[in-house]
């Protein structure tokens, strides 16, 4: 039986930054509990913040369960998962910088060519590309589980557009709402500098060619995706344009908005389109999502694009077992936050170990994301598992395996009060002229008894996060 | 050689349209094998845009046209001295590095019958003769015949069809060399067509070998050689569409046609 580390009681006793939240609960009688509950999730439906779960049909505006349970952070705990998290997006940009350049890792053997070279995610167009700052990943979510007091682990790495911060900040917000009284008596650090830090870093990487306050967009694939409210939601916040492709046009050295009043130059673009969709010149030829000549203004200094393309050649998950390399290689440092030990099915006898451990072991597609594709061993059926012993030993090269980690579970309420869950954590690191984050994540529970699943597409939840002032 | 070039493209579209953005990779590559004389390339009612040497070492030029136009035209008129390296790219500043032209998309993915031709054509002595018979192999396999193929066919289509054209032999060459574990890409230039009036179009393409110790050498199974001094290199990709000279868009309903003529003559007569 695995012992799972529970982040409020520990060793019999209650853990200190759980200790007020503790008499909260016990003060709280299971009639107001779920009057919280429905209000929690009425203000959810009212602010329009829904999740679109893919390939699953059923209701597109479905809400993301909301767990009113907090789960704290000591400022202590988290000074130093702040300097891992630092490091570690500090190491994939000058990954990203060194592979689109002169590739010193590669020549020095430290990562293999054909990871790199031959990886889907990488893009040659952008090769020899120093962008502003000599930042490719502006965004950079890192997914952390803890399986003790002291025990962190990366999980995986987010470069291309991690999604999911505006979760953080509206936990927060309908919690300060709902009650009031825990964030009188708790000193919390706030986390709603997180959009004025976003602009700021966005900013800090305008273009050369623009020598006066410069103008951000937001662009979006548009209302059919189901991440559109929080680029909505950003914009807003930001006080920037959420644009569409179609808003956009390329002229001359410039691309530039269409308004009311003409066109206006655009400086820098915060895309949350993916890489193939961006610009039909250079990629896709069929999308209608992205802006003709797009990339040809980038390459050429006339805007900024955040994340770069190509940025995603730093997260593929076969690529993430060299990040503690990177560090190391870059920064001349030991990684602050440690890997989950991955088997890279690629290689022979570690597809050798991963076939025989089957049951026991985490299995995932290389490019795959959202909790997708994979295979939790020891909660699959042997049908199950018999299946992605086919799919591996068919392309062995497209997974990796770890093993299950025992992650740790928070108190959560459930249909019979309060029950641990499983959660992970996925922080929000920020890339420009300074590496920074606000003192806050979105922390994912897995809901079910038992899962260890978060994935929001996979019926998991969030939680407020809190990080307690020192 | 001092070839000079008159290459114009005239796009007609049968009601106007607007926005037309265009991607020119309309330069001669910079290498011990050709240096421009002189060179220009205009656009009818263009806007010329952000220009830059992208990491392959190609010149790329962006254009815009705002219109309503009904007819673009893109001329390129200029003069290169070649020397002939037997197909040797020596001098040639990139940065990308062969691997990535290891990688396989749609036209060049090699079925049974490419993956049997390139299996057939190693050469025991190694990397360049393996490279040689595959180009020698490619040509015997598909005859110049324009008409046969279009421009979205795939190398194992043509191979299946035996007959295609300067795109179809680039292609398949690539496909072979990668099957084989070569990196190979796509090349597009202009060729002189020699004075015994073979009919091979002026606007050419053929394929580049990375061959370690050399570096990348040129293949030309159309016309059963490597590139010499009657070649004028333009730019490189992993296949056609990605080496295209010109890519473009252009806003509105009207149905394109194109017109191109090519003219590559020898002024050292």
């Amino acid at each position: 039986m695995t012992q799972y580390f529970n982040e409020m009681y520990h060793g019999g006793k209650v853990r200190a930054p759980y200790a007020r939240l503790e008499d909260w609960m016990n003060a709280m009688p299971a009639e107001l509990r779920t009057l919280k509950q429905a209000e929690a999730e009425e203000l959810f439906r009212r602010i329009g913040i829904t999740f679109a779960v893919y390939g699953e049909g059923g209701d597109p505006d479905r809400l993301i369960p909301f767990d009113m349970f907090p789960r704290v952070f000591t400022g202590g705990e988290w000074a130093k998962l702040e300097r891992g998290i630092k490091q570690r997006a500090r190491a994939l940009n000058a990954f990203l910088m060194d592979v689109y350049g002169r590739g010193e890792i590669v020549r020095a053997g430290r990562i293999p060519a054909r990871l790199v070279y031959q990886n889907d995610a990488y893009e040659k167009a952008v090769a020899g590309i120093k962008p502003p700052k000599g930042v490719y990943s502006h965004i950079v979510g890192i997914d952390i589980v803890r399986t003790g007091p002291e025990d962190f682990f990366v999980l995986e790495d987010n470069c291309r557009t991690p999604s999911g911060v505006s979760y953080m900040l509206e936990n927060r917000e309908i919690m300060m709402r709902m009650f009031p009284d825990l964030f009188r008596g708790n000193r919390i650090e706030p986390v709603d500098r997180y959009p004025e830090m976003l602009r700021r870093t966005l900013a800090s990487v305008a273009p050369q060619k623009c020598s006066r306050e410069p103008t951000i967009v937001l662009l979006t694939p548009g209302p059919f995706n189901s991440a559109y409210y929080e680029h909505s939601f950003l914009a807003d916040l930001m006080g920037i344009e959420l644009v569409e492709g179609q808003d956009l046009f390329v002229e001359g050295e410039f691309v530039w908005m269409r308004t009311t009043e003409g066109p206006k130059r655009v400086d820098v673009i915060y895309r949350r389109i993916d890489d193939a969709f961006i610009d039909p010149l250079c990629f896709r030829p069929d999308s209608t999502l992205g802006v003709p000549g797009l990339m040809d203004v980038y390459r050429s200094g006339g805007v900024s694009i955040c994340s770069a393309p190509g940025a995603g050649v730093a997260d593929d998950k076969a690529v993430y077992t060299f990040v503690p390399e990177m560090v190391r290689f870059y920064l001349g440092e030991e990684p602050i936050l440690q890997n989950v030990p991955t088997w890279q099915c690629g290689k022979r006898d570690d597809l050798g170990y991963v076939l025989d451990n089957l049951g026991d072991l985490v299995v995932k597609e290389v490019h795959g994301s959202g909790g997708y594709g994979m295979l939790v061993g020891p909660k699959a059926t042997k049908a199950e598992v018999e299946h992605f012993r086919a799919k591996v030993t068919s392309d062995p090269g497209n997974y990796i395996a770890q093993p299950t980690l025992a992650l740790s579970t928070t108190p959560t309420f459930v249909a019979e009060g309060v029950a641990p869950r499983h959660v992970d954590l996925r922080p929000y690191c920020l890339v420009g002229e300074r590496i920074e984050l606000v003192p806050g994540a979105l922390t994912r529970v897995a809901l079910t008894e038992g899962s260890l699943v978060v994935n929001s597409s996979q019926g998991g939840g969030v939680k407020d996060t809190w990080v307690l002032a020192e | 050689m001092l070839l000079s070039v008159d290459h114009v493209t005239r796009y007609s579209y049968d009601q106007p349209v607007r926005a037309v953005m265009q991607s020119h990779r309309l330069t001669p590559s910079v290498f011990d094998g050709q240096k421009v004389v002189n060179w220009k390339v205009t656009v009818s009612d263009g806007i010329q845009g952000g220009s830059f040497r992208d990491g392959a070492g190609d010149r790329v030029q962006s254009w815009t046209v705002k219109g309503p136009v009904s007819e673009i035209e893109v001329r390129v008129h200029g003069t290169v001295e070649t020397t002939d390296l037997a197909g040797l790219l020596r001098g040639h500043r990139e940065l990308v590095p062969p691997e990535v032209y290891l990688v396989n998309s749609p036209p060049t993915t090699a079925d049974a019958a490419l993956i049997a031709l390139a299996e057939a054509s190693r050469d025991a002595e190694g990397s360049l003769a393996t490279a040689h018979r595959v180009a020698a192999a490619v040509a015997d396999a598909i005859a110049y015949r324009p008409g046969a193929t279009h421009a979205h066919t795939t190398a194992a289509e043509a191979l299946a069809l035996g007959e295609g054209v300067c795109q179809d032999h680039a292609h398949a060459l690539i496909a072979c060399a990668r099957v084989l574990g070569l990196p190979a890409r796509y090349v597009s230039g202009y060729l002189f067509a020699t004075a015994d009036g073979s009919a091979h179009e002026a606007a050419h393409a053929w394929g580049e070998v990375f061959i370690a110790g050399l570096g990348w050498v040129g293949f030309d199974p159309a016309n059963r050689c490597c590139p010499d001094e009657r070649y004028i290199r333009l730019g490189s990709g992993s296949d056609a569409q990605d080496a295209a000279p010109i890519r473009g868009t252009a806003r509105g309903l009207g149905e394109e046609s194109l017109d191109v003529t090519v003219a590559v003559q020898n002024l050292q007569q």
